[in-house]
């Protein structure tokens, strides 16, 4: 759980960064995704890598939801904690949230199934006109708001997950316990404003359609 | 004071249970929650009904024998107090209260409140012990040990082994009780030489009992009467993960 957890959160800051692209325009994004493509077999391997690393990750999940059910045949007629979070007894259902964000995102970007009117045109290069597609799909604020609702819930599972693995790995001490809360609740909060900043620049008019730069 | 109390009644292991109300009038606000518990239990007697049946021992804190979740939190409102030292000051004239055994699979209910914890001694019997030869015991200064270490230690061996951390948790896992016990020993010098055997083996009889997992909500802290700190889960996930590697090899 946690040495899966840590994976896919690199691969989440890795795509972040990644996506911020495109706030340097068409080219920018457009040639970053080239040559993410241009690396071929390697990028399959990371494709592969990372759907490995999400099975493994639901699988182990799974496991420990249906355990953790078990343990407690009979539940309290009162139950009052009062140490946990929100986040932290509602990961397997921002789980599932994200799970079907994940989804819905590779239909939509990866294999361009969702919005098949504006994901396949070339810009002026002859790459492959990633930004027009970005740009149009988040045009439409239902689009739009369900990626930063997904993002909201990602943040809220990884405001618990982020903790919880230094806790899980045995990387956690008495110095940095009182830290890690709040760093965790930091880093998922950037992630979520990072990745939201995407639609919401967008659907506000911050970044616009390449036609509409000139 | 006068209560209402909300206590779960069951007859045996086999049979289903239920909550049961009861008026626990003229109550002392000075006596203890197991002292209210005897005078109810004494009231139900006089009138030929069967007492609530309840664990307890020493009555001071130390045995780890009372185990009872009121109003939803092990051993009750207060931070750091078994039930048998918590007072009926901290409860208001009239109030409701809640009574439920140890919730969790490993501990079934044997009656009423009282529930079975012999899984605990399952997983101590499996490595919560130092090998040493009986007969006379060398002097203990001999041992030189640091401060820092002793009191560590110190704060994991006042686990009492009642619980609570089980009760409390979300999900009925035991890793503080295993964490403490597996951590005070770890940290002496005289229980380093079997470290690896114990918590590989501390850890795989809990596994098998039934506990659930952790998933850090850290409501076994919060509930438990000597306070033991979560630190000492992260110390044994670190020489799990340490043992399991070297056992590997
Ligand atoms: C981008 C995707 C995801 C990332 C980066 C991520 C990250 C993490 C991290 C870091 C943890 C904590 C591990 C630990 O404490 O040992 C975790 C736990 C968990 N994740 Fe995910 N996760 C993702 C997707 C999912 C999905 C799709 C599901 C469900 C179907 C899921 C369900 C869970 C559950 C149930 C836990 C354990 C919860 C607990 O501690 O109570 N996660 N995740
Ligand atoms: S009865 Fe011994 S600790 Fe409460």
């Amino acid at each position: 759980m946690a040495v899966t957890g840590l994976l896919l959160l690199g691969f989440v800051i890795a795509h972040l960064l990644g996506n911020l692209c495109v706030f340097g325009g068409p080219d920018l994004l457009n040639s970053y995704a080239y040559h993410l493509e241009g690396l071929g077999p390697l990028l399959w391997a990371a494709r592969l890598g990372l759907l490995i690393l999400v099975l493994l990750h639901i699988t182990t999940a799974v496991q420990l939801v249906l355990e953790n059910r078990k343990a407690r045949p009979v539940p309290y007629q009162r139950y009052k904690p009062v140490e946990t979070t929100y986040a932290a007894r509602t990961m397997a259902a921002s789980g599932v949230i994200v799970l079907a964000f994940i989804v819905y995102h590779l239909l939509h970007f990866t294999f361009r199934v969702t919005h098949p009117d504006i994901s396949h045109g070339l810009d002026p290069h002859g790459h492959r006109d990633v930004y027009r597609m970005v740009v149009l799909s988040f045009g439409d604020p239902r689009v739009a708001g369900g990626y930063v609702f997904a993002m909201a819930l990602l943040c809220l599972h990884l405001s618990h997950g982020f903790k919880s693995l230094f806790q899980s790995m045995g990387w956690n001490s008495i110095r940095l316990e009182p830290k890690l809360a709040g760093i965790s609740r930091l880093l998922a909060l950037l992630i979520f404003i990072g990745y939201s900043s995407i639609p919401l620049a967008v659907l506000l008019g911050f970044v616009k359609p390449a036609g509409a730069l000139s | 004071m006068n209560l209402v109390l909300h206590v779960w009644r069951q007859k045996n292991n086999s049979e289903k249970g239920k909550m049961v109300r009861y008026e626990a009038q003229d109550i002392n606000p000075h006596m203890s929650f197991l002292e209210m518990l005897d005078v109810v239990n004494e009231r139900l007697i006089q009138k030929g009904e069967d007492p609530v049946a309840f664990d307890h021992d020493c009555r001071e804190g130390i045995c780890g024998a009372c185990s009872l979740t009121i109003n939803g939190r092990p051993h009750g409102p207060e931070r750091g107090t078994t039930v048998c030292q918590l007072h009926m000051r901290h409860f208001k004239d009239g109030e409701e209260i809640y009574i439920e055994p140890w919730r969790a699979k490993a501990f079934p209910v044997i009656k009423d409140l009282v529930v079975a914890r012999q899984a605990f001694d399952r997983i101590i019997q499996s490595g919560g012990f130092v090998s040493v030869k009986t007969g006379s015991a060398q002097d203990a200064n001999t041992i030189l040990i640091g401060k820092d270490t002793a009191d560590k230690a110190m704060d994991a061996a006042a686990c009492i082994g009642c619980g609570a951390c089980v009760a409390a948790c979300p999900n009925a896992s035991a890793m503080l009780f295993v964490a403490a016990k597996v951590s005070h020993l770890a940290l002496m010098p005289q229980g380093q030489v079997e470290k690896q055997k114990r918590v590989l083996n501390m850890v795989r009889t809990m596994d098998n009992e039934n506990f659930g997992n952790c998933t850090n909500h850290y409501e076994c802290e919060a509930a438990c009467p000597k306070e033991i700190s979560v630190d000492f889960i992260a110390q044994m996930n670190r020489e799990y993960l340490h043992a399991s590697i070297n056992e590997k090899r």
